[in-house]
């Protein structure tokens, strides 16, 4: 049986859903890929603060920390890490080795307790070690609202002038740092 | 024991099924019949190996062995027995295992009902839903293997989801995949047929029965589904725009669009080429909402099971499924040229505007759903798209849709005119009318539209089915005489399309839902859409493996007591969540629904809705399946399948049809 003769327009017709599932397929294949090694994350609400200067908030003083304000985030010799945690959250728990991994590569990181309670805070940054060159509380959450964090951990990079050039709404990890944390902090070393 | 009987059974399905993908095909193509013949044995015997390894799993599951990992993690003993044996396709590998039997029950189904397939088309058939066995029971053993052990065993497992100890969870998900991998068998008749060379009118007849029990099926999944969210998450709504609800709608929308074309290729021998596309379509596209599902890969509330690197290896037998399917496509596409035409004003012209409209839905679905994901590749933004994008595209789809209902049955075959179709529907636009101009008197917003279209889909299908048994034109007993004799399938498609007309209707009376969040201690009350709504009192109430905080809320209306209703949110200590349990009132016209919310300083947050005609969604999409399931009756689609025509070559034994 000889097929009919087919124009080349028809047979490019037919390759179509072929080539749009494969296309498709292609492009699952790189989210998957982005998802692993932290780059994406589906399960973020966007935070609309990334090219902005930080909001007006208060860390209060809570022992360790001095606290600080958005005021102390202009004019940074490095750009700094803030780390929303709090001492009941198991995955800041799980993130916290790899801060304190920061801290020792000479890496600003300021911390802000949510909703914690001082004495738990404290107990716990005195167990497992305190990788925070500054640290603040927010008791009462407003400081999280500012930011619009929806749970903590999160963190922020913030530039050295202040502007807000990076965020990860959940915990640190080995993959994130290495693909995406590391080349941002050379780019605004 | 068990456990490494069900492993070796699992093992065996595995092997058969490679068996079934092989031989068969072999056979087909070397026209050597005893390679043929011992398909559908292959076929039975995967699946009784599948049976014994799924029933290994609920034993376990039974009498809690927590040996097997997979136990340990979602389950525990304390748990009723119903949720014991639930749980068992409650997680990621049980639902896998779930899937494969759900495919190998096809397969079965095929070798047991398809004596009337001629010999080649049945073995590529079998051989064909035996290579996605294959894929899939590879992934069961190697990837998800549910039988693996640990050492030394919990003394506790880690229990299931309490949002998912729910009896609808318990019939959801198998009904679903009844629906979704059922659409293999319609990818495996286009596959076969691509493979053959030829698509006929017996070929659409023989794929329709398959296409529509599946369709039947995600028809009643889809809207389990929804039924469950309205009742279990506690939200009042009965569809999210959720990716993973989206992705159950887009082979409804595509397999729905089949049902319809399938016809034209059995009536008329023509759109083949895009019946085919559509099967093969339906079920990537099914495969697709698993991937989706499974990957994490989409934001979405059914989040149970997230693994990326499950998705990759989903992803790998989506691939190996569908690339070679397309491609076979691609090639052998060309053959199938028609040999029906019709004019564009006919009842074919209107299939093919239903396939559009379906299509272009789906289109506009699946692009919503991907677009994040895609956006944030692309151009490296994180957003989402959510009900106002969806309202927006699929309502201007879906309301030429609903007009064009009504009007496609009343054309006639390959040449039409619409001035007597629509001469004949001069009452149903009358009562749509009628219906839209009360509403958009007595309500605000745009409900009017749907009630009309309600109204227009459900006196349009009564004018078709009076049509036909000549109702007040011939005596009313002729009628009836007419009636029991009409195809089953005509009647079936009325009652379809009336069943879609009851969800319209319980859509838009959702629209007109008013909702009263409120704060109250017990002996409090509130006045709420026309009601007093009272909260008698709270008490904590101890469970099997939760504690409960139910309240008792009373409902009066003029001073008489019509409902009390008991609302509560189970606290479980184990896997430490709670769920909120809602409490409806329903008299199947408007549902009183109450959901507890946070309970503090002895009184309660209560939300309370009053949703017009919700249940109606649901009735609705039963309307529709029983449709389809009378059409599954009818004589037509299992015996008199037309005879091929023309003498098929080489000898084949292509034309042999037995009643």
């Amino acid at each position: 049986m000889t097929p009919p003769a087919i124009s080349s327009r028809r047979r490019l017709l037919l390759l179509a859903p072929l080539g749009l599932a494969a296309i498709t397929g292609l492009g699952f294949l790189r989210v998957l890929s982005r998802m692993q090694n932290g780059s994406y994350n589906p399960h973020t609400v966007p935070n609309l603060m990334v090219g902005r200067l930080p909001p007006p908030f208060t860390a209060s003083p809570a022992p360790p920390g001095a606290g600080f304000t958005a005021a102390d985030l202009q004019n940074l010799p490095q750009p700094v890490l803030i780390n929303f945690f709090a001492s009941w959250c198991v995955p800041c728990r799980e993130e916290h080795p790899l801060l304190m991994r920061l801290k020792a590569q000479g890496i600003a990181v300021w911390g802000i307790a949510y909703q914690d309670q001082d004495k738990a805070m404290a107990g716990f940054l005195a167990a497992d070690g305190d990788p925070y060159a500054r640290l603040g509380a927010d008791n009462t959450g407003e400081a999280a609202v500012a930011w619009g964090i929806s749970g903590v951990p999160e963190s922020f990079l913030v530039d050295r002038s202040g502007i807000i050039r990076w965020h990860i709404g959940g915990p640190l990890s080995p993959e994130v740092i290495a693909a995406t944390l590391d080349p941002l902090l050379r780019k605004y070393a | 024991m068990i456990p490494e009987l069900g492993d070796f059974a699992l093992a065996l399905a595995c092997c058969l099924a490679a068996a079934q993908a092989v031989l068969p095909l072999i056979g087909a193509e070397a026209r050597e019949r005893r390679l043929m013949a011992g398909a559908p044995g292959l076929a039975l015997g995967q699946l009784i190996a599948i049976g014994t390894a799924f029933a290994s799993l609920v034993w376990c599951n039974v009498v809690s062995d927590f040996s097997v990992r997979n136990v340990a993690a979602y389950s525990q003993s304390q748990e009723p027995l119903f949720y014991r044996i639930t749980g068992t396709w409650g997680n990621h590998d049980g639902s896998i295992l779930l899937w494969c039997l759900v495919l190998a029950l096809c397969g079965g189904a095929v070798a047991a009902f398809g004596s009337n397939l001629p010999s080649t088309l049945r073995a590529r058939v079998i051989g064909v839903l035996g290579a996605v066995s294959a894929g899939f029971l590879l992934f069961a053993v190697t990837a998800s293997n549910p039988f693996a052990r640990i050492w030394p065993p919990p003394m506790q497992g880690q229990g299931m989801n309490a949002l998912l100890q729910d009896p609808a969870l318990a019939v959801h998900p198998p009904i679903l995949y009844l629906g979704y991998v059922g659409f293999a068998v319609p990818f495996a008749f286009a596959v076969a047929a691509l493979l053959e060379g030829r698509v006929d009118a017996a070929w659409g007849r023989w794929v329709r029965p398959w296409a529509l029990t599946s369709w039947c099926f995600l028809t009643c999944g889809i809207a389990l589904g929804s039924w469950w969210a309205y009742y279990d998450l506690g939200w009042g709504g009965f569809w999210f725009w959720d990716p993973v609800e989206n992705s159950s709608l887009l082979p409804w929308l595509t397999g729905t669009a089949l049902l319809h074309s399938a016809i034209v290729v059995e009536k008329r021998e023509a759109l083949k080429t895009w019946s085919v596309l559509l099967a093969i379509a339906t079920f990537a596209l099914s495969l697709c909402g698993t991937f989706l599902t499974r990957s994490g890969i989409l934001n979405s509330v059914h989040a149970f099971a997230n693994d990326p690197e499950r998705g990759l290896f989903i992803l790998v037998l989506l691939g190996l499924v569908i690339v070679p399917s397309l491609l076979l496509f691609a090639l052998r596409a060309p053959v199938l040229a028609p040999s029906g035409f019709f004019a564009v004003l006919s009842r074919e012209g209107a299939l093919v505007l239903n396939n559009i409209l379906l299509c272009s839905i789906a289109a506009v679905v699946f692009t919503g759903t991907l677009y994040p994901p895609f956006a944030n590749l692309l151009a490296g933004i994180q957003l989402s798209v959510g009900k106002p994008f969806f309202n927006a595209t699929v309502l201007p789809l879906a309301a030429p849709l609903i007009i064009a209902m009504p009007i496609g049955p009343m054309l006639s075959w390959k040449r039409a005119e619409l001035f007597p179709a629509l001469h004949r529907l001069w009452w149903a636009a009358l009562v749509a009318a009628a219906v839209g101009i009360v509403v958009a008197l007595g309500w605000h917003g745009l409900a009017f539209l749907g009630f009309a279209g309600s109204a227009w889909l459900i006196a349009g299908a009564a004018t078709d089915l009076g049509g036909r048994i000549r109702l007040f034109r011939a005596p009313f007993g002729e009628s009836l005489r007419r009636l029991a004799a009409l195809p089953r399938g005509a009647v079936g498609a009325a009652i379809a399309h009336a069943g879609l007309g009851v969800t319209v209707a319980g859509i838009a009376g959702m629209t007109l839902a008013s909702q009263l969040v409120v704060f109250m201690h017990p002996g409090q009350s509130v006045d709420f859409a026309g009601d007093r709504w009272t909260l008698q009192s709270l008490v904590n109430r101890p469970g099997p493996d939760y504690v409960a905080r139910r309240a008792a809320l009373e409902v009066s209306r003029d001073g008489r007591v019509i409902a009390v209703l008991h609302p509560a949110v189970r606290a479980f200590p184990v896997e430490q969540t709670a769920v909120t349990d809602t409490a409806i009132r329903t008299d199947f016209v408007v549902d009183l629904y109450t959901a507890l919310g946070a309970v503090h300083d002895g009184g309660a947050e209560v939300r309370l809705r009053y949703d017009p005609l919700a249940p109606w969604i649901w009735l609705g999409a039963l309307v529709m399946a029983g449709g389809g399931a009378l059409s599954l009756a009818d004589r037509r689609l299992r015996v008199g399948a037309p005879a091929r025509r023309g003498v098929p070559q080489g000898g084949r034994d292509g034309a042999r049809v037995s009643a």
